[in-house]
């Protein structure tokens, strides 16, 4: 039987179940703290690659790269993504949430393994990366914090689960759920696959670190690696394309397009995204180029096109939304007179559009097996997912803080105006960092190299002069995007502990309400000419660099 | 009601409709696709690979 107690939201007249409250807290507020970590680790990275600093030594250089990859890549987003999954299940259906005894166990079990891996990265002994590729072996509670870790975010996947079993049976909801929280359940479909694949490959190389197996043979932990390591950003996509759906209904009280449409893209997600992770194997000779293009070129292009579908209806909905307010002249006075003094609205706006335009069509360029071979394992890749997961995910997770707080945690935003700049400084920096390493790893610099002079090497080598001012201007929009990161947690951390408590209603920009985000329904009008008109600028864009690859790899291919 | 008013609960719900309202259906695709596609066909690649001598 149920024991929960609710609250109604005085803004969206949602009903919320304050045992979800409380996890959609916690693991926001875990989020946060990994994320200000990671960010600083980030920073010292991006400033030792800078030649002209070059902060850290070696040893110290690649201890941070490791532990950045972790706090930000893994604890950060999936923390949040647990908020967005409990808040699009429980809150957005009217429902209590399910098992929220287990709900806490996730929690700790997250938090105690991302605690543990980090103080086994801080010892020193398991500066293996990210990848964390055999055979390089790190301390054995760097596996064992991993693998808390993932368990913890499965069974938080599992309340997800049984919290949209237990809205179907006592019918909170009518029809089908809406739309958020079915971008959600993609994204925790995804994530129960990364997080099994993460299981199934690292508790037996917890055991080899144990010596309890002999050897782990490093193709196949890459294959099993990857299943877990890229499709963990394909549950970001899916999270935050749900969050730009969300921001869109509760600013402007926007409905999708078509909500057959949407769903549609959604559902080439749920069967086609995680095939991507076979971009990081393009190049290794075990596999056949039958496995490569099919996952790649064939298969991830169905995932491509969810992506541009969603590209088209997230902004197209809000345009449709801003011309049934009146704002009906030309083909942008929509988007001019929409809230951009709103960190919600302009930090979503602008990871759709970087997502779009940074991650997605360099994403395509990678994926493609021919291309990839000019740009794999060089500072292209971290350019390339730096457009996805920071100016994408990190800035739409960002942006819908700015609603949760009010909203979850019932209190004011402290420092409006910080809060208004927040945005713009961090996609300044994000974007600069993206593309400055795209730029980077296009003159061929190597993607986790200490030192591009190679200063103590036997042999000589010189990349273009090109290359030096790449990494410094990558070196000064690490610090725009770090100033832009503080920002945020100086707001959120202020809003949170030290912010005057809601009363009433708060003051959102358009009618939002229950009715948009939380139930089923299409626009009626299909009247977006300024939509129509940037989706043809990115068709150009994309078109463009795509053949611009092609002929990069005609030149230094010389197959006459 | 009048009686040639159609039952709205008696209402064919579209094949795909039916399809995107059932999560566990979408789970099982979700999961099936990627460990059939990436997983085991890429690790009947890799354990065909001879050893060397």
């Amino acid at each position: 039987m149920s024991e929960a107690t609710f609250r109604t939201c005085p803004t969206t007249g949602l009903k919320v179940d304050l045992n979800a409250q409380k996890l959609i807290k916690a693991n926001a507020v875990a989020a946060v703290v990994f994320l200000a970590i990671g960010g600083l680790f980030g920073l010292t990275v991006a400033l030792t690659r800078w030649p002209a600093v070059h902060l850290l030594p070696a040893d110290w250089f690649y201890l941070a790269l490791t532990a950045h990859g972790l706090d930000v890549l893994l604890l950060w987003i999936i923390f949040f993504e647990i908020a967005v999954l409990y808040f699009a299940s429980s809150t957005l259906l009217n429902c209590r949430i399910a098992a929220p005894r287990w709900g806490w166990v996730a929690f700790w079990m997250m938090l105690a393994g991302g605690l543990i891996t980090n103080v086994a990265v801080l010892q020193g002994q398991s500066t293996v990366m990210f990848t964390s590729y055999p055979p390089m072996m790190a301390a054995q509670h760097f596996y064992l914090g991993l693998i808390l870790f993932a368990v913890g975010a499965l069974v938080a996947v599992g309340i997800f689960f049984g919290t949209l079993v237990i809205a179907r049976e006592e019918r909170t909801y009518e029809g089908s759920i809406p739309l958020v929280t079915f971008g959600a359940l993609t994204a925790a479909i995804i994530a129960v696959f990364t997080l099994a694949s993460g299981a199934v490959i690292l508790i037996p190389t917890w055991l080899w670190s144990m010596g309890l197996i002999s050897t782990i043979d490093p193709l196949m932990y890459k294959l099993v690696w990857w299943a877990m390591g890229h499709s963990s950003q394909q549950i970001n996509v899916s999270a935050h394309v749900a969050v730009w759906y969300a921001i869109a209904a509760m600013l402007f009280g926007a409905r999708p397009l078509s909500e057959k449409v949407s769903r549609g893209a959604f559902l080439l997600y749920i069967l086609f995204l995680q095939l991507a992770s076979a971009h990081h194997l393009l190049v290794e000779p075990g596999l056949s180029s039958e496995w490569k293009v099919f996952n790649t070129s064939y298969a991830m292009y169905l995932a491509v096109l969810g992506s541009m579908i969603h590209g088209l209806t997230v902004p197209g909905s809000i345009e449709a939304a801003q011309r049934r307010r009146g704002f009906d002249k030309g083909f942008f006075e929509w988007l001019r007179k929409a809230p951009w003094g709103n960190p919600a609205f302009s930090g979503m706006f602008m990871s759709l559009v970087m997502f779009g335009f940074l991650g997605g069509i360099s994403g395509v360029v990678m994926g493609t097996e021919q291309i990839n071979i000019i740009m794999h394992n060089t500072l292209y890749v971290p350019g390339h997912f730096h457009g996805t997961v920071v100016a994408g995910t990190t800035l739409a997770f960002m942006a819908i803080t700015y609603l949760l707080i009010p909203l979850i945690f019932q209190r004011e935003i402290r420092f409006p105006r910080l809060a208004k700049w927040q945005p713009y400084l961090f996609g300044l920096g994000v974007a600069g960092i993206s593309l400055f390493m795209m730029g980077a790893g296009t003159l061929g610099v190597s993607r986790r190299h200490w030192d591009i002079t190679f200063a103590d090497a036997p042999l000589d080598f010189s990349y273009p002069e090109a290359a030096f001012l790449m990494l410094a201007l990558n070196g000064l929009s690490a610090i725009a995007a770090a100033l832009g990161g503080l920002f945020y947690v100086v707001v959120v951390v202020a809003s949170v502990f030290f912010g005057r408590k809601v009363e009433g209603r708060v003051a959102l920009e358009a009618p939002a309400g229950k009715s948009a985000v939380a139930s089923y329904g299409s626009s009626e009008s299909l009247k977006i000419p300024g939509t129509l008109l940037l989706v043809g600028v990115f068709f150009v864009a994309f078109v463009l660099y795509y053949f611009v690859n092609w002929k990069y790899l005609s030149d230094i291919w010389p197959m006459r | 009601m009048a009686s040639d008013q159609k039952d709205p609960d008696k209402e064919r719900v579209p094949f795909m409709q039916r399809v995107l309202d059932n999560p566990f259906l979408l789970l099982f695709l979700g999961v099936t696709i990627p460990t059939v596609l990436y997983i085991l066909w890429g690790v009947m690649e890799l354990t065909q690979i001879p050893v060397a001598p």
